[in-house]
């Protein structure tokens, strides 16, 4: 690895003993022995399985729920429904008041998307559990479905979540989280060319090889160990303490190792019910997703629409930026509100446009609640805003990279946040990318700089 | 109720076993394991036959003898049998090959049971309880199968060069399939004299392309000759969308394939 | 439910356990053999993270019924190490950062360790086509065949 010192050569430090050396990880040595501890890797004696009963509905109230069969199924043990949870109504950004509280551990009258949680069965054996889930009895009653964010919004849809009372979130800044500056209608008024897109993405899952579970053990003194594959902790640990009205103190999360999540461990799913369903048996409980409630039921990434509209002049200045971005975040919030403003506040780009109009909207839907994902909120907000500046440099007639270079930020340009930007390096980056991909540049732009904007 | 395992060593005691409501007959493991792992309570017993005879396989006087419970790799690795080789590699994974059974391999249903295409285009023949009975008559019945149980196929050696075979997928070296394509062709004086193609994933099972064979017939193997054939490709076919291709797309990339396979240089 | 016994040798050791009809080899090894080091990812014999060696034969044991290999010889990952000394491949793996996650790591190697028995000098492709059956979602497959290459190699020094 080479380390290109003479970009701003008077502020670097070269006390650097770590990047450009080797370093193998700390727990390859236990990886490669088969000793890494994934949450699954313990035996309890007597442990229950637990297994779902799901809607089959994008969105239905639910008239009845009839478990008399599936509890005199043989080896079942406990059968739970909405009324076993103490506190029923979660979000997960509570903890840092984003709420409101709006997603059920069990469905009570109403099920929103298709695989929301509705009966947890435990039995003896996993077998015993699957036959004991098809003698549980819903009856539903349809409701229409949007599965579009435009369809959401579109006026007389129908409403996905009562608690937010539209199938938007409501921000305390109003329905979207905001960047704007300058005047985009004036600045699209004055360019030489106008270009809008639509820019569209699938939700993706992560599809990690371990899913998704944990192992919950009453320890006596009413206090449990829950061993879990969740990336986040603390907000599995809080989120429990509420959702099953303990006190923090009486849980025990165990984990920190997960066989994959790339950010589709964030939710707080598996391990309340498996606690409260340990509490209440006084057994240890697992539920661990199936490899199809891993692809199907778990988050995926966050479906986005993304409409960008640039007027750009013929020296390729991009003068006027106007974006609506549209996260689907299913049915319920989790790390979506989060997510869309992210979004908004990344969509000007690394560039210095003087007219900026940002509206990032965190729309509901009745498909499978999303999440966090591999930089989630930014990440397909590149994909729309690379691409668009791509057709930008062609609409314009220019190269590419050199159209970049024109608009990459500089130190004490003004940003769309109404800071100036610093430390800038963008221009730099370019430049060395152009000699080591071998896309040459003209002179002009070999000479530009992050330091200060050429006249 | 919970699963049970019941072993016989003859096929003879299987099949009453086999008579029971969720009784299913076990291969290899690959397709019902599965399916009993993803929660299918339908099945609660699974028969099978222990024993070598049913994995022997026998090759003389032009005739292969495959035994039903005979593996992908045992296939591939057979030194008489390096025609078949690329359709017996073309399942699965190293693991998978270890597993999955010539029979299974019968009634996997698509986007599986690719093997069973090259059999089908060999007019091989099964063996149900010592009398045999067409590969094309037992897919086409094989949902009404009745709990009988294939011991073995048996096909004719094709000439050396006469049998192709292509597995069209997205994901290399080991995918579900688009769509595959097996035929085993004669030429005379230029022409083909005989030919049989089967497909897969073009339908709910294996089928042949009968249009195609007989717009073939009398032609020459070139981009000319084969054109109306091409056109008629798909007569017959009935593919599906699923997670790996569109129906739609399964159409048009037949043809293609095709070609390129009857093209083919030896 | 009725209970089927099992005798085996699992990594050199003889073993005999009962286990429910119908269990899957998977279950018999991490729950009555205590051997964690085989991993169940998907249960659908797609992933390749439950590869054990059966006989030397590279088998997915979650789709492998327990009772139909009475008498076999089974290996996984735990078993490859000696009394704390790495093999050669185990040693590649951590040291080309083929492993992040760990969770395909056992199968990754099980199978590596399949097709090193069997063919000791493979090509890049022989290693793309041994690993054909197992997923990795961390490393992108890169690291993980300059392992299985590097440790080809060292062995080939080795021996020489």
């Amino acid at each position: 690895m080479e380390l290109r010192k003479s970009y701003f050569a008077d502020e670097r430090n070269d006390n650097l003993r770590e990047i450009g050396a080797p370093r193998p990880r700390t727990d390859a040595l236990a990886h490669v022995t088969g000793k890494t501890e994934f949450y699954a890797d313990r035996s309890f004696p007597g442990m229950l399985h637990l297994k779902m009963v799901r809607s089959p509905h994008h969105h239905a109230r639910i008239r009845s729920i009839d478990t008399s069969e599936a509890e005199k199924h043989p080896g079942v043990v406990r059968v739970l429904t909405a009324k076993d949870i103490p506190h029923n109504l979660y979000t997960v950004l509570i903890l840092i008041q984003v709420g409101p509280e709006d997603e059920h551990v069990l469905a009570e009258d109403k099920v929103r998307w298709k695989g929301e949680a509705v009966v947890a069965v435990l039995a003896e054996t996993e077998r015993a559990a699957q036959e004991a889930v098809a003698k549980v009895k819903v009856v539903y009653e349809e409701l229409p479905a949007v599965l579009d964010v435009m369809e959401a919004l579109s006026p007389g849809a129908p409403i996905v979540n009562e608690r937010h009372g539209q199938n938007y979130y409501h921000y305390d800044s109003g329905d979207s989280r905001k960047v704007f500056i300058g005047d985009v209608e004036a600045g699209f008024a004055a360019a030489d060319h106008l270009l809008e897109q639509t820019y569209c993405s699938a939700p993706i899952e992560h599809a990690p090889t371990e899913t998704t579970g944990c192992i919950a053990v009453p320890e006596g003194a009413d206090r449990f160990t829950c061993y879990t594959n969740t990336q986040a902790m603390f907000f599995t640990l809080d989120n429990a303490s509420i959702i099953l009205q303990m006190p923090g103190h009486k849980l025990h999360m165990v984990g920190g190792t997960a066989g994959g999540a790339f950010g589709g461990k964030v939710d707080v799913t598996t391990e309340p019910i498996a606690i409260l369903a340990a509490k209440l048996t006084g057994r240890p409980v697992s539920f661990a997703y199936s490899r199809e409630e891993e692809m199907q039921i778990s988050s995926p990434r966050a479906a986005e629409r993304i409409v960008i509209k640039d007027g750009v002049m013929k020296d390729g200045r991009i003068i006027a930026r106007k974006v609506a971005c549209y996260v689907d975040a299913g049915a319920y919030s989790r790390h979506s509100p989060y997510g869309a403003q992210k979004a908004a506040a990344h969509f000007p780009g690394p560039y210095t446009v003087p007219n900026v109009l940002i509206n990032a909207y965190c729309v509901y839907t009745n498909r499978t609640p999303s999440s966090a994902m591999r930089g989630f909120g930014v990440t397909i907000g590149d994909f729309a805003l690379e691409v668009q500046m791509d057709k930008l440099a062609r609409l314009v007639g220019m190269d590419p990279l050199e159209f970049r270079l024109i608009n990459a930020y500089r130190d004490g340009d003004m940003k769309a946040h109404r800071q100036k930007a610093e430390g800038t390096a963008l221009v730099e980056c370019m430049q060395e990318a152009s000699i080591f991909a071998n896309w040459p540049i003209g002179e002009r732009f070999k000479k530009m700089s992050s330091l200060k904007r050429e006249a | 109720m919970a699963l049970t395992v019941k072993t016989f060593a003859a096929v003879s005691d299987a099949l009453p076993a086999l008579q029971a409501v969720g009784a299913r007959y076990l291969g290899g493991g690959t397709l019902l394991v599965r399916r009993v792992n993803e929660g299918d309570i339908s099945i609660s017993t699974l028969v099978r036959v222990s024993g070598p005879s049913l994995s022997r396989i026998a090759v003389s006087d032009g005739r292969a003898i495959i035994g039903a419970s005979a593996t992908m790799a045992a296939v591939a690795r057979h030194p008489d049998l390096a025609f078949l080789r690329p359709a017996a590699h073309a399942i699965g994974g190293p693991a998978v090959r270890n597993m999955a059974t010539v029979g299974g391999n019968i009634f996997a249903p698509a986007p599986y049971g690719d093997f069973a295409v090259a059999l089908l285009a060999l007019d091989a023949a099964a063996e149900i309880a010592g009398k045999p009975i067409t590969l094309a008559d037992l897919i086409e019945h094989r949902k009404q199968n009745g709990g009988r149980i294939v011991t073995a196929v048996s096909l004719a050696l094709p000439k050396p060069g006469a049998f192709r075979f292509v597995k069209i997928t997205r994901v290399k070296p080991n995918g579900l399939a688009v769509l595959t394509i097996a035929a085993v062709i004669e030429e005379r004086d230029g022409v083909v004299s005989a030919i049989r193609i089967a497909l897969g994933n073009m339908a709910d099972r294996p089928i042949r392309a009968r249009a195609a064979e007989a717009a073939l017939v009398g032609r020459p193997l070139t981009r000319e000759g084969i054109g109306p054939a091409l056109a008629v490709a798909g007569d017959g076919a009935a593919p599906a969308d699923d997670a790996v291709a569109s129906a739609w797309y399964r159409r048009e990339v037949l043809p293609v394939h095709l070609g390129r396979l009857l093209l083919a240089k030896g | 439910m009725a209970k089927v016994p099992v005798q085996f040798t699992l990594n050199g050791a003889e073993k005999a356990e009962f286990v429910d009809s119908g269990a899957t080899l998977l279950t018999l090894l991490r729950t009555k053999a205590a051997d964690m080091s085989v991993k169940g990812g998907c249960h659908q014999g797609a992933c390749g993270a439950c590869s054990v060696l059966i006989d030397g034969e590279l088998r997915l044991s979650c789709l492998t019924l327990a009772e139909a290999y009475d008498g076999a010889r089974i290996e996984t990952l735990a078993g490859l190490a000696e009394r704390g000394v790495l093999t050669v491949l185990q040693t590649a793996f951590a040291d080309h950062a083929a492993t992040q996650c760990g969770f395909c790591t056992p199968g990754m190697i099980m199978a590596a360790k399949a097709l090193l028995d069997q063919n000791p000098q493979p090509t890049r492709n022989d290693v793309v086509e041994a690993i054909s059956g197992n997923i990795c979602r961390c490393t992108g497959y890169e690291p993980i065949i300059r392992a299985v290459l590097s440790a080809a190699r060292a062995n080939a020094v080795g021996a020489a």
